[in-house]
């Protein structure tokens, strides 16, 4: 292990090793604080930067913040190095690095192709020394295209997965706000529920009925339950009809071991999955949630800062050839991020990691009623991440997640950030969209007082069934 | 429609606001949030924030004890204030030196153990205290005493995580500890109070040690209801001497799923049948 050095005027910083550097170069975040990595002050972090910036990029292939002996993350990080993609960028430090990602040579093209080059952690060094500025501009060249039903993350697109989630899993509940959301032209990502309970009989309720809203009312999108990985797989098996896996991944093996999960469990859930051949356009099949801090509140972050961990979680995601993977960022609360600044440069970070490393990046822009942060810090992030592509966001009813107990963006919120920036759904979805009547030919609401025909029968029912 | 007289869009499904809490058919000013739905959001959210801020009048809390003659101990977590609380929810687990203190010459004075030990915490939520605590012991403590359990004086906790009550349970040499915490608030429940419940409390007491009630609340699960069920979970935690994972909450805990409610799945030519 090396340790690295770099004085400003008489002060000489010393940081331990990689580990140590990267920690310190990491602007300030709370988590970082409670973990006792965080530079000691601004100078400290300066010079940590600094530091950082003259560091060759190759310097990651040989010295790992975690050990490779230890963690299957890091296994798989350094395995699967595509030393050929790498090769245009080989030559530069860090800081060489971000002038050439904000260079005019490096256009989508050329970044697509070096994607598989890259690995987390010098995508995660880069992110340290750009200003919010500099990760909208960068990702915004970056594209990731997936499919399944629909086709996600083409320019000018932005997705929003409906979550249509109740306390306890009422079916009436849970259809009212998919209809809410649909009337509001959201759910091009997915319609993905967090269910209430993990029972296997009850997660299979709900796949049948997505699958059965899906395919009467021809809705060019995917569903998914999001419960554990295991009890997916036991559902495929049962003839559940399941379209996407979900799981929560974090950035160390140890971390993934308290979520329940290993990479080989991962593979397993996917290939259950692509057995089904469910999807139409696409074969992607996975969906990931992460979020920075969830490798510390596990107490297996190995003394490495949260924003490198969470890059490497994107390592371990693109090995999965996911349709959607999202950073939860405000969820985990105030001892991680503590207020609006610090979400708001987490999620950009999140998404710039993740799409130079050629992950399908949406943000879950959120915050907790513990935290620091209100409507208007959300606003500023959804707006920042429209602006630098994003593939999706969420979409609920009024921001408020009554199962959940948080706030994310709402179906008006998309509506919103398409409008301001000129962002249209995915394309299958967006025709859907304009066959029933909800859009008109410019992508603006036009139900006023009738509902589309298919709708206003479902309501119809309602009235004839009430007591 | 809209007009220039009213810009809002009203949304024709607001009939089913009556099968969600969910902010659903809010209209629309343009493709925006409609001012009446706007200011109704920005009060939810600040009476959740004033819930997280509001401090444990424990003052108040031991006066109501002290009425039903119950003994109670006034504690205080490590973490000084509500800032350090939040960014710091390991002080937030363990007392300060001064309680620790009080807490030995209390436990010395107590000899023997006791049964359980009811541990009042203020958490996020020290709303959630005011408005839950004190009912919630009314309906469980009558019951306890006269089924002859031997019940413990009451800490109360400023500035506490759940965890905070291993070390109290384990001085007070308590067989099983019941913590009655304020729970993180959510915008639509300010006042939620959760209850946690380990047998056989120690420090170094995991997630998966304890039981947990969600939601106590006027709105939520009622202080009968919640007190039924801990006193279910508190026998069958004596009975069993463990807690945690391998001990399951009562069987009528299933979720209701399967073609529940009035109209169930009614996007659904068959849901209405």
């Amino acid at each position: 292990m090396s340790t690295y050095r770099h004085s400003i005027g008489g002060t000489t910083y010393r940081f331990e090793d990689l580990r140590d550097l990267m920690a310190k170069a990491s602007p300030a975040r709370s988590g970082d604080a409670l973990a006792g990595v965080i530079a000691a002050t601004d100078a400290e972090r300066v010079a940590a930067q600094s530091a950082l910036a003259d560091l060759p990029l190759r310097v990651f292939l040989t010295e790992a913040v975690v050990p490779y002996e230890d963690d299957e993350v890091t296994r798989l990080i350094i395995d699967d190095h595509d030393a050929a993609a790498f090769a245009p960028v080989a030559h530069l430090t860090v800081g060489d690095f971000r002038n050439w990602l904000l260079s005019e040579q490096a256009d989508t093209a050329v970044l697509s192709a070096m994607a598989s080059g890259l690995i987390p952690e010098m995508v995660a060094a880069v992110c340290k020394i750009m200003r919010v500025q500099d990760l909208v501009l960068v990702a915004r060249k970056c594209r990731v295209v997936t499919a399944f039903r629909n086709t996600l993350g083409l320019p000018g697109r932005m997705a929003t997965r409906l979550q249509p989630n109740h306390p306890t899993d009422d079916p009436t509940g849970i259809a009212a706000a998919i209809l809410d959301g649909l009337l509001y032209g959201n759910g091009d990502a997915v319609i993905g529920i967090n269910p209430a309970s993990d029972n296997p009989g009850a997660v299979t309720t709900l796949l049948r009925m997505l699958d059965d809203i899906i395919g009467h009312y021809r809705i060019p999108t995917q569903s998914c339950v999001l419960t554990h990985v295991t009890t997916q797989i036991q559902v495929i098996e049962q003839g559940a009809p399941l379209d996407l896996v979900f799981q929560s991944i974090a950035g160390t093996q140890g971390a993934n071991a308290s979520f329940g999960v290993t990479l080989d469990l991962l593979i397993e859930a996917r290939e259950a999955a692509l057995s089904l051949k469910r999807g139409t356009v696409g074969e992607h099949v996975m969906y990931f949630e992460t979020g920075q801090g969830s490798a510390l509140s596990a107490n297996a972050h190995l003394g490495v800062d949260q924003q490198t961990l969470e890059a490497r979680a994107y390592g371990l995601a693109r090995k999965l050839d996911p349709l959607l993977v999202n950073t939860v960022v405000g969820f985990i609360g105030p001892e991680y991020l503590f207020n609006g600044k610090q979400i708001i440069r987490a999620g950009l970070e999140d998404h710039f990691c993740g799409k130079l490393l050629g992950v399908p990046m949406g943000c879950d822009v959120c915050y907790t009623n513990h935290a620091e942060a209100d409507q208007d810090d959300m606003d500023v992030l959804l707006t920042l991440l429209g602006v630098a592509g994003c593939n999706y966001i969420m979409g609920i009813p009024g921001s408020d997640d009554i199962m959940l107990n948080y706030q994310t963006t709402s179906f008006h919120d998309a509506l919103y950030v398409r409008e301001v920036l000129g962002l249209r759904p995915a394309p299958e979805f967006e025709s859907w969209l304009g066959e029933m009547g909800i859009f008109d030919a410019a992508n603006r609401l036009i139900v006023s007082d009738r509902l589309p025909d298919p709708f206003h029968r479902a309501l119809s029912r309602l009235q004839q069934a009430a007591p | 429609m809209t007009d220039r007289a009213n810009p809002v869009v009203a949304n024709p499904w607001s009939s089913l606001r009556r099968f969600t809490d969910a902010r659903i058919a809010l209209g629309r000013a343009g493709s925006s949030l409609p001012t009446e739905a706007h200011l109704a959001f920005q009060l939810a959210h600040a009476q959740a924030r004033d819930a997280v801020h509001l401090p444990l009048d424990a003052d108040a809390v031991a006066a109501q004890l002290h009425a039903r003659g119950l003994e109670s101990v006034r504690l205080h977590s490590a973490a000084p204030d509500r800032l350090i609380y939040l960014k710091r929810p390991d002080l937030g687990r363990r007392l300060n030196d001064n309680s620790q203190a009080l807490l030995a010459d209390r436990a010395g004075a107590l000899g023997a153990g006791v049964d359980v030990v009811f541990v009042i915490a203020d958490g996020l939520s020290a709303r959630a205290i005011h408005e839950n605590a004190i009912p919630l012991l009314d309906c469980i403590l009558p019951e306890l005493s006269s089924a002859g359990w031997r019940v413990g004086p009451i800490p109360i906790v400023t500035q506490g995580r759940v965890a905070i009550g291993d070390e109290i349970g384990e001085r007070l040499k308590a067989e099983i500890l019941v913590v009655l915490i304020g729970e993180r608030p959510g915008l639509s429940s300010p006042d939620s109070l959760g209850v946690y419940l380990t047998h056989g409390p120690r420090v170094g007491k995991t997630d998966a040690d304890r039981n947990c009630l969600s939601n106590v609340r006027v709105a939520g699960l009622s202080h009968a209801t919640a007190a039924h069920k801990l006193r279910y979970l508190l026998e069958e935690s004596r009975r069993r001497a463990l807690s945690g994972v391998s001990l399951k909450e009562d069987a009528d805990e299933v979720p209701r799923v399967v073609g529940a409610g009035e109209a169930a799945n009614f996007l659904l030519p068959t849901g209405a049948a």
